[in-house]
């Protein structure tokens, strides 16, 4: 099953996306937090994004769901850091925050392959919110 | 002149001193159009730096820039951390093994590490970030090192260069990072990553120049 890392600059906003995620996927999927520095500021750490893709990595891959900015580019440079076989395996969507997060976690606790994961979280840009 | 591992370190302590006294303008100028953090960052990702010297003396220069740079990448916080960190680790891997290197090395450095940033933030330059300062700084240094001038007067030269791209963002529009979001509005204000860089080259050639 493919896991889930949520990357934000904030530790709470990452935490709580997991949370809702969690709750969304009923459990089934691994989803790991990496959010803030290592104290608790503001900001994001590629070594705290490597360690949580490697926890949250079973094997199949993994989807880093990232809010923007720095949090690309330490996502990025997490994914450089890991070894050669299993770079191909994690990548990161170009998708909204918390929409992208719970369409992601939906999908992978279908059971999807990666790029399916990564479409459906992708395809939430598209997502409608009010209907008139 | 070469450069052995004991000047990386005092160029290393050079740096982390001018960035701390030079904390609060970094961030003043982040707070015009960023988000008020780039002199608070670099400090506290170049002070962890200073924490981890005393285990890396005496080790090869490739291993005490890869550490900075590792160190950077989990300490900053900001984009600066993963773009400064991958310069440190780049400039690194050029010259694995090596305790002392000259202005060739240096060059295949300074290559390395700019090469690094570009591909890290996906930036060339004119876009208001520190590659506003630190390609023209290369291109200076490159042409010194071919004119056999000796390495104190090629890093003076790339110094003047970073100061002038540097003062160059000013005239520019952003169109990365957060200060991209301003548009039009961030003309008139230099960028805080391209002024970094030239405090960064300009500590290391203060320490070059005092040999």
């Amino acid at each position: 099953m493919i896991g889930l890392v949520i990357v934000s600059h904030s530790r709470k906003l990452a935490e709580g996306l997991c949370e809702l995620t969690n709750q969304l996927s009923q459990g089934k999927v691994k989803i790991l937090p990496a959010g803030g520095m290592e104290d608790g500021s503001l900001g994001t750490d590629a070594t705290r994004i490597m360690d949580a893709i490697q926890e949250a990595d079973s094997g199949d891959g993994v989807l880093i769901i990232a809010d923007l900015g720095s949090a690309i580019l330490s996502s990025d440079m997490a994914i450089e850091m890991l070894d050669e076989n299993k770079k191909s395996k994690i990548v990161i969507a170009d998708a909204p925050f918390v929409e992208g997060g719970v369409a992601a976690a939906v999908e992978a606790s279908l059971g999807s392959d990666l790029n399916k994961v990564k479409e459906a979280a992708e395809g939430a840009k598209e997502l409608k919110k009010i209907f008139k | 002149m070469t450069i052995n591992s004991a000047i990386v370190i005092d160029i290393i302590k050079s740096i982390a001193k001018t960035l701390a006294e030079n904390k609060e303008y970094l961030t003043e100028l982040d707070s015009a159009i960023g988000d008020a953090d780039h002199g608070i960052n670099m400090d506290r990702g170049f002070n962890t730096v200073l924490t981890k010297l005393p285990s890396l003396e005496g080790k090869d220069i490739g291993t005490i820039l890869k550490t900075v740079g590792m160190t950077l990448v989990s300490t900053v916080g900001g984009a600066s951390g993963p773009l400064y960190g991958t310069a440190f680790m780049r400039a690194g891997q050029a010259v694995a093994g090596k305790n002392e290197i000259d202005e060739k090395d240096i060059l295949t450095i300074f290559e390395a590490a700019l090469q690094g940033i570009k591909e890290r933030g996906k930036a060339v330059a004119g876009e208001k970030t520190m590659i506003d300062a630190l390609e023209p700084a290369l291109k200076s240094y490159r042409d010194a090192v071919d004119n056999n001038i000796g390495l104190a007067e090629a890093l003076n030269r790339a110094v003047d260069a970073a100061k002038e791209g540097m003062e160059y963002t000013k005239n520019i529009i952003a169109t990365k990072g957060r200060a991209s979001y301003l548009g039009e509005r961030s003309i008139g204000h230099q960028d805080p990553g391209a002024t970094s860089s030239y405090l960064l080259l300009q500590a290391a050639a203060r320490v070059v120049n005092s040999l």
